[in-house]
């Protein structure tokens, strides 16, 4: 089995028929199903945008409105450290995030050009325990999880936090990305050997350059697992404000009996800002990435 | 022996980091929460280090399983959770695969603007899940969430979402189609173009209609992604936790297998970590027995992974 990592990215012209061979009718059918399909994928983070520039109080009244009394005073109260140390959380978020990512992708490279290349005795095994790995709900392993960092004395540090993600993250990312190693031709490995590298300098300086669009995908997808998290977040960060990430610190506008929901709205707009960002420049990498791998035939 | 690791050894060094991450970070915590389903830890008798407090839970044998699956309401109601469990997870899966082909056979057509499209169309993918569950959330409330708004604009009738009923699961269920839909469009386009144009063309040739093509060229085509997403799709919606963990809370009318090991495990005066464990236990092998037939039934049909 293999999740392609071509199949994640974007992708090439279609083929399929003209638009000259198509008939009014059924285009205004097909621009009108995507334009609602659009308009559903966007709506919850436009209101969110729209609730963000409302104070708390008007944010739940009975019959919404686009502008209601609108200011930034959340975002200004926000970064300002008024409800918490905010930029502190968005540094911890960003620094483990980032190194999920690294560790993750160069985990799931190894691993992912290792069984796409070898037969070596245990890949079939490998291959499905980390199918197994996916069906252990993970928040049951908090108890043990916890005891092992804090045996390796990782416990309450982001490093530990890391490798807890990097479990969730890595085993999806090897398929991912063992299926886009099956689309380059082994011959790109063959001439490599000839001219004398090495198997780790053919997998270094020859397949990864071109498995980059593979690469970019695997990356937003441990950015993301690691970005949106809050379970393990919140049970081995130490509890001290400082070190806590986004996800866990934004708990804080959901206490007590009332949810303060412009700020938390504003907040969120903060925290899915930099998740866009890296999505869109995936988005725009994988297109040129395709077009260029013209070696992938 | 040395000849073997001659021929294997890189091989070997390239999977040891992740294999060492895995045994250490996953196997092994997982051989300890089976091993705690047989006794009675929880929150007052785990060894405390930070107070110096020695462990104290004793073995209770069977105990946790008999009492998980008597399906007894104190216990979480085992056999009705699961039952609810299927419902959430077939349900969702069923809607991310048809409305997900649907997108992707809309965007694989030439269509003006289709960087656009799939941009928005991928964008809720994109969104931290905790801050989608959020936006959700308030869209739902009975009171000032726009969706009633808008159904009573329509004069419609407008439910409370997130009550005591089954609204609540409805609610959970759109949430969730809404975020899975993204991966499913996207691993289906993939797969939508690696279908060769010839056969199309040799289809039309012959004279199949636009529904024998979809039926004879484009399903076959599409089988081999579509067992593995299919597949990762039902593992990852059984396991889902966070959207409903967060929407919803501890409403037992939107309680899965997974939410409910997840209450046991944080909320109560005394954190009960011996049933959580024991529903992680129940909640692998149902995945387990499940992938195993999901696997002899693509076998039978000549598709091995």
């Amino acid at each position: 089995m293999s999740v392609e990592a071509a199949s994640l990215q974007a992708v090439q012209p279609a083929r399929g028929l003209k638009r000259s061979e198509r008939s009014v009718l059924a285009s205004v059918g097909l621009h009108g199903a995507l334009v609602v399909a659009s308009l559903i994928a966007v709506f919850p983070v436009f209101w969110v945008l729209v609730t963000s520039f409302k104070p708390d109080a008007k944010a739940v009244e009975t019959t919404p409105k686009l502008v209601n009394d609108s200011s930034v005073d959340n975002y200004v109260r926000i970064l300002s450290g008024e409800k918490g140390d905010f930029l502190a959380w968005f540094g911890n978020s960003v620094l483990i995030a980032l190194m999920t990512t690294v560790l993750a992708v160069f985990l799931s490279a190894t691993t992912g050009y290792a069984a796409s290349r070898f037969r070596f005795p245990g890949k079939r095994s490998l291959m499905l325990s980390f199918l197994v790995v996916q069906m252990f709900p993970f928040a049951v392993l908090i108890v043990p999880l916890y005891n092992i960092l804090l045996d390796l004395g990782l416990q309450g540090t982001s490093l530990g936090l890391v490798l807890v993600y990097c479990t969730t993250a890595v085993p999806f990312c090897t398929y991912m990305l063992k299926g886009y190693f099956d689309t380059i031709p082994t011959d790109i490995d063959e001439a490599g050997r000839v001219d004398g590298l090495s198997p780790i300098g053919v997998f270094w300086r020859l397949v990864l350059p071109l498995a980059r669009p593979g690469l970019a995908v695997t990356a937003f997808y441990a950015f993301l697992t690691a970005w949106g998290e809050v379970a393990f977040a919140s049970a081995f960060l130490s509890a001290a404000d400082e070190s806590k990430t986004l996800a866990v610190g934004l708990q804080v506008f959901v206490q007590q009996n009332r949810t303060e929901w412009g700020h938390l709205a504003a907040a969120s707009i903060l925290v899915a800002i930099p998740a866009i960002v890296v999505f869109y420049l995936v988005q725009r990498f994988l297109v040129t990435g395709l077009s260029s791998g013209a070696v992938k035939g | 022996m040395r000849r073997f690791l001659d021929r294997h050894w890189y091989a070997y060094a390239m999977v040891l980091p992740v294999v060492v991450v895995i045994a250490v970070l996953v196997l092994f915590p997982l051989a300890q929460g089976v091993f705690f389903t047989f006794t009675n830890i929880n929150e007052g008798n785990i060894a405390n280090p930070i107070l110096d407090r020695p462990a104290t839970y004793v073995s209770v044998g069977l105990d946790n399983y008999l009492k998980v699956l008597s399906g007894d309401a104190s216990y979480g109601a085992f056999w009705s959770t699961l039952v609810r469990t299927l419902v959430w997870t077939f349900g969702c899966v069923f809607f991310h695969y048809t409305i997900g082909l649907a997108l992707a056979l809309l965007l694989n057509r030439q269509v003006r603007g289709r960087a656009v499209y799939r941009v928005l169309l991928i964008l809720p993918w994109a969104v931290p899940a905790f801050i989608s569950a959020f936006a959700w959330k308030y869209m739902f409330n009975a009171q000032y969430g726009i969706i009633n708004q808008f159904l009573r604009f329509l004069g419609l009738p407008d439910p409370v979402w997130l009550g005591q009923s089954d609204w609540a699961l409805v609610a959970v269920v759109i949430v969730n189609v809404w975020l899975g839909v993204p991966f499913m469009m996207v691993a289906l386009l993939g797969g939508l173009q690696s279908i060769p144009g010839d056969l199309y063309e040799a289809a039309e040739v012959d004279g199949a209609s636009a529904w024998q093509r979809f039926r004879d060229v484009t399903l076959p085509g599409l089988r081999s992604v579509s067992s593995t997403v299919v597949l990762l799709g039902i593992i990852w919606t059984f396991n889902m936790f966070a959207i409903i963990y967060l929407i919803t809370g501890p409403n037992p009318n939107t309680r899965i297998l997974v939410t409910y090991a997840f209450e046991r495990f944080f909320s109560g005066a005394s954190r009960d970590f011996a049933v959580a464990s024991t529903y992680g236990v129940l909640i692998l092998s149902v995945l387990l027995v499940f992938a195993g037939v999901y696997r002899r039934a693509l076998r039978k049909q000549g598709e091995v992974w």
